[in-house]
């Protein structure tokens, strides 16, 4: 699939509203043998929002982020892309839909440096060679969109960057490549402090110009720094998804335990009219 | 699952002050490739000084090993400099040089082909063979029916490694078994092989080695080719620049572009020295050295310059990573096993030339040399880094060190002694560099 260099950095036009349905995830169901890993996953990830996904070990997570990034197909459901249903069968299916996955590793080659690995794979090449200028200052537009501004060059190798700059340069890839959706995951789970504060930055910035991110990790203080929309999974099966405001940490916690707060199931409702998550009460 | 206490949630938002990182930037900055950092030479020096303080040293050492080397062997022996000695050894480096830089496809992604002397011992057999009767071919038909055949040997070794999933380092080692066998029973077919020895009977072949440029082409040639890549630089530089792109600092260039042309000087000057006798006149550049530049110009072109060298750096650096990029991991590590094959029939070619004839019990030491040559100058065994120019700066150390002990007749003992510890501290300091970089 080859597709042409953007000439701007971040291809801004083309994404839904804010707050529109982007990705939606209707009754997925996947088993592992005589293992149910889903069984009946609902999930709304809306444009220009941070969705974050949050589970216990062995609740979904993994599973859930690999079927919409095409590693596994699932068993049953639906997924809907810009409101329409789409099957995503294969990574590039899912690629080709705008759906970038960073995964823990980054993907990077340590030893090329940042434009490098931007365009790993999809090089521009003029007389048969490497077309290096086009490249180079896209590289640099995107970064330059995202605010990412401690590098003190783009030429340099990316073994010589620190966790948060790795981080950055692998959302760049997906978003210089015309992304809608990136999908972080655990993104902070290697980093300290400045670093994690640096990469949550990047995140909210991304949804500040139109993104789709959804995020799963573990710690909950990242979640409810960056999140607009938090979705809890518990042992395949989606028990809450609701806007960040109308649940706290405990209340997480006690659904990623026990899949109730307050000893009664927690009650989310969609409403499709304006597209957004809302609790009922 | 832990859980961190609570805390007020702090939400960046637009207006939230750019996030500064203050630590980590010096860390970072102090390995990055100096010229991309450096705003001048005298940052370059400082960019250098740090890069090299943190295992990754670049060719600077490999030249002061060198200078060390040859002078202690001037002040053992003073033929040692004479330019008679210095042509022979510069064709000795060729046939190093070459083997080492076709180890370089096979060491970038990380891998290891052990059977490249025997694969261009059948090149070489064949080249030898064919311009010889009954066959009576043009020389450059049997160059490229060598060259053909050592190509496909290395694409069929690396089918076998990457479709089958077979390990490089058992495969090439079967090859090594295997291809002298090979070896052996083209002897017995071709009725020019005389008690396991084919000579070279054309002269074409032999003067790849033997033959020379005449003093004033090799002077002109020499300032094409020097002038030339002094301008190329010198004003890629400037375009680079004047696009707002990321290069090295102008005088960097000038000063590398002045380097050249001060060597080339110095190699043509000693070469056009007259090395014979006064009746009989040798003087001028060796073939050999024009050609090993071509391919060496041709090797760094295909690696810095095109999708496929970039692959086979992403591959080396990190297969996983170029899978999901989408690159054929398969098809470019088997196309680079087929180019170390390619390579190692030039090899071959040069050996068959320098020896002046080709027989089956072809010095298998040169497999090891040129893994040496390699790695000592700068190819990392573990994959990733490495470059053709590794191939001629190794290959020079190790010429001259194989060079130096022939000469003071010491034999093949201490030169093995002598390559196995510069050998020892190279990987020494590749091993060393790789852990800096992994520890961060």
């Amino acid at each position: 699939m080859d597709m042409a260099v953007s000439t701007q950095g971040a291809p801004v036009q083309g994404l839904l509203p804010r707050g529109r349905p982007l990705l939606e995830l209707r009754g997925i169901q996947k088993t592992f043998g005589p293992v149910r890993a889903l069984g009946g996953v609902d999930l709304v990830v809306a444009a220009g929002q941070v969705t974050a996904l949050c589970g216990d070990n062995g609740a979904g997570k993994s599973v859930t982020i690999k079927i919409i990034s095409g590693i596994h197909p699932p068993d049953g459901g639906q997924i809907f892309w810009r409101g329409e249903p789409v099957d995503i069968h294969t990574p590039k299916d899912s690629a080709a839909l705008g759906i970038a996955t960073v995964y823990q590793d980054l993907a990077l080659c340590d030893n090329l440096d940042i434009v490098q690995n931007m365009f790993l794979g999809r090089e521009p090449t003029k007389f048969g060679g490497l077309d290096e200028a086009p490249m180079e200052m896209a590289a640099r537009r995107t970064l330059a969109d995202l605010h990412v501004t401690t590098v003190r060059s783009i030429r340099q190798p990316v073994s010589s960057l620190s966790g948060g700059q790795r981080q950055s340069v692998a959302v760049a890839r997906a978003v210089l490549w015309n992304s809608q959706l990136m999908i972080l995951d655990e993104p902070t789970a290697a980093l300290g402090v400045a670093q994690t504060g640096m990469v949550l930055a990047l995140v909210r910035r991304l949804a500040q110009q139109g993104y789709a991110v959804l995020i799963v990790s573990h710690n909950l203080n990242d979640v409810f720094e960056v999140a607009d929309n938090v979705a809890v999974l518990r042992l395949g099966q989606m028990v809450a998804q609701a806007p960040a405001a109308q649940l706290d940490r405990q209340g997480v916690v006690e659904l990623m335990t026990t899949g109730t707060v307050g000893g009664q199931p927690f009650v989310a409702a969609l409403t499709p009219a304006n597209g957004s998550v809302e609790a009922q009460p | 699952m832990t859980m961190s206490p609570p805390q007020p949630p702090a939400v960046p938002g637009a207006s939230a002050p750019e996030f500064e990182e203050e630590v980590p930037e010096v860390a970072a900055v102090s390995t990055a490739a100096p010229e991309v950092v450096a705003d001048s030479l005298i940052d370059y020096i400082r960019a250098w000084g740090r890069k090299v303080r943190s295992g990754d040293s670049g060719v600077l050492p490999v030249i002061g090993a060198l200078i060390i080397i040859v002078i202690v062997f001037q002040v053992k022996e003073s033929k040692y400099l004479s330019a008679g000695n210095l042509v022979n050894l510069f064709n000795q480096m060729v046939v190093f040089a070459l083997f080492a830089m076709a180890e370089v496809f096979v060491l970038l992604l990380g891998e290891l082909d052990l059977s490249i002397v025997y694969n261009a011992g059948i090149g070489a057999t064949l080249m030898a063979a064919f311009v010889a009767g009954p066959y009576n071919l043009p020389w450059w038909v049997a160059i490229l029916i060598g060259l053909a055949t050592t190509t496909v040997i290395g694409l069929l070794l690396g089918t076998l490694i990457t479709r089958l999933r077979l390990p490089a380092f058992i495969v090439t080692l079967a090859g090594f078994l295997g291809f002298e066998g090979v070896m052996l029973w083209l002897f017995g077919r071709f009725s020019i092989a005389l008690s396991g020895t084919i000579p070279i009977t054309n002269k074409v072949l032999t003067d790849l080695v033997a033959g020379s440029i005449t003093p004033v082409a090799g002077w002109v040639t020499m300032a094409v080719v020097v002038v030339a890549f002094g301008v190329y630089n010198v004003m890629r530089n400037i375009r680079l620049r004047a696009s707002g792109l990321v290069t090295a600092p102008v005088g960097l260039t000038v000063l590398k572009a002045g380097a050249v042309a001060v060597a080339a000087i110095v190699v043509v000057t000693i070469c056009n020295i007259n090395r014979g006798t006064p009746t009989f006149p040798d003087r001028g550049v060796p073939w050999s050295i024009p050609i090993l530049l071509a391919i060496f110009a041709a090797d760094t072109l295909l690696l810095g310059r095109t999708r496929f060298g970039r692959y086979v750096y992403a591959i080396g650096g990190n297969a996983e990573a170029a899978r999901r990029a989408g690159i054929n991991v398969s098809r470019i590590r088997t196309v680079a096993f087929g180019l170390t094959g390619m390579m190692a029939g030039l090899a071959g070619m040069m050996y068959l030339s320098l020896l002046g004839s080709i027989s089956s019990d072809i010095d298998t030491s040169y497999m090891l040399y040129a893994v040496a040559a390699a790695v000592i100058g700068g190819t990392s065994l573990f994959g990733g880094r490495g470059k053709a120019l590794h191939g001629i700066l190794g290959g020079l150390v190790i010429a001259a060190v194989y060079n130096g002990i022939d000469l003071m007749g010491l034999g093949a003992e201490y030169e093995y002694m002598v390559v196995a510890v510069v050998l020892l501290i190279a990987i020494t300091v590749d091993s060393f560099a790789r852990g800096v970089r992994r520890a961060r």
